[in-house]
């Protein structure tokens, strides 16, 4: 799905999990740890499968089907992940290889998340680049937009619930007002985004350091 | 388009943008998607607005990481090799990060630091993702049958289980009926 995933809350490695069915019941014994051609073709078979987004993809294969990880290692390790910068399957890939195999390890899986995606990607960009001004295509494509959107919107909308829950308990109004403020910025008035950053991050990591 | 300069001019261009910017790319690639129409939109004339929001809807309807909208991108300014830079651009700075980082997080899990700086980045990335759904939203034929899309799209996500591919093959149909 079009989504960002939020960086976890605090002292709670349990990443918001939109599509997980993992039971918490006992897991079965860890596989072996894949090799390089393994990690390879795992993440390219997560990223062929995930269609604007793999996350839910990558939860089955790598915890239900290959068992490499349990399903809170994998929650634990995508936390981390959504909280640095950048995609969060690229990280998510780069820290699972290098974990089980080094740094190669990690290329290998960055190779198979990007490489068949990309290979898909210039294809489409070259059909585009001879059909995109057929009307049907760019209505069809403005109506595919327009759902992306409101995938975005149900996304800020889950992520806003936690934060709009107790405003005023706690001095927490600075979450909701740093969100708006961020929104204003980058949506509204589209200022430069490390410009807006530089000043609204650091405020917001304040803030939430003397809530603490 | 731009695309009368040299191509190392263009290439250069791509790769200093998408390795500064994925680096301020909070939460996710997504939250990058306002400041990359600034950009190539706005400031280098790279594609129309039009082109961006086609963009993005192929890159939604491609399977793959959410980033690959970049490598669309960069083949549209410089071809192949467009793609390329730019998509290695987009990850190498973030990977680098992230293999350094996820090496020494054993030791700073549950640091305080750790948590504020965490519970800090939520609202960002909330104000990121809610301007870039409004930036893809603001396409040039984005009309009331475009905005009644996004809406059902969002409550039908909010409330029911339906895989989003069902949720762009509708709004596809709508669109090729002519409806939109």
């Amino acid at each position: 799905m079009a989504m960002n995933f939020p960086p976890g809350p605090a002292a709670d490695p349990p990443a918001p999990k939109p599509n997980s069915k993992v039971p918490a019941a006992p897991q079965p014994e860890p596989a072996p740890r894949p090799n390089i051609a393994e990690l390879f073709t795992a993440f390219a078979a997560i990223s062929l499968s995930g269609f604007g987004g793999v996350l839910a993809w990558a939860r089955r294969i790598m915890v239900e089907k290959r068992r490499w990880l349990t399903a809170e290692q994998f929650n634990e390790a995508f936390a981390l992940c959504a909280f640095l910068p950048g995609g969060n399957m690229v990280n998510f890939s780069v820290i699972f290889g290098s974990r089980l195999r080094g740094p190669l390890g990690a290329l290998a899986a960055l190779a198979g998340l990007l490489g068949p995606p990309m290979v898909l990607i210039t294809a489409v960009g070259a059909l585009y680049a001879h059909y995109g001004d057929l009307p049907v295509l760019r209505r069809m494509l403005t109506g595919v937009a327009a759902a992306a959107a409101g995938l975005m919107l149900a996304t800020v909308a889950k992520m806003a619930r936690p934060l709009f829950k107790k405003p005023f308990k706690n001095r927490a109004v600075i979450g909701p007002v740093i969100a708006l403020a961020t929104f204003t910025a980058i949506g509204i008035l589209h200022w430069p985004l490390p410009v807006v950053l530089a000043v609204i991050v650091p405020v917001s990591i304040t803030a939430a350091w003397l809530q603490s | 388009m731009n695309n009368d300069g040299s191509s190392l001019s263009s290439l250069l261009a791509l790769a200093a943008f998408f390795a500064v910017t994925s680096l301020f790319a909070v939460g996710g690639a997504n939250s990058a998607i306002p400041e990359i129409h600034r950009y190539a939109v706005d400031v280098q004339h790279w594609l129309s607005a039009r082109q961006f929001a086609d963009s993005f809807a192929l890159a939604q309807l491609t399977p793959g990481p959410n980033l690959i909208i970049v490598t669309l991108i960069g083949y549209h300014v410089a071809g192949i090799a467009g793609a390329v830079v730019a998509t290695l651009a987009m990850c190498t700075p973030t990977s680098v990060l992230a293999f350094v980082v996820g090496r020494a997080s054993e030791r700073f899990k549950g640091a305080a630091w750790h948590g504020a700086l965490s519970r800090g980045l939520v609202p960002v990335t909330l104000g990121l993702t809610a301007a870039s759904a409004t930036v893809i939203a603001s396409v040039a034929d984005y009309n009331w049958v475009a905005a009644a899309i996004t809406l059902a799209t969002a409550c039908v996500a909010l409330f029911m289980r339906v895989h989003p591919l069902w949720a762009f093959a509708a709004a596809a149909l709508i669109g090729a009926l002519g409806l939109i």
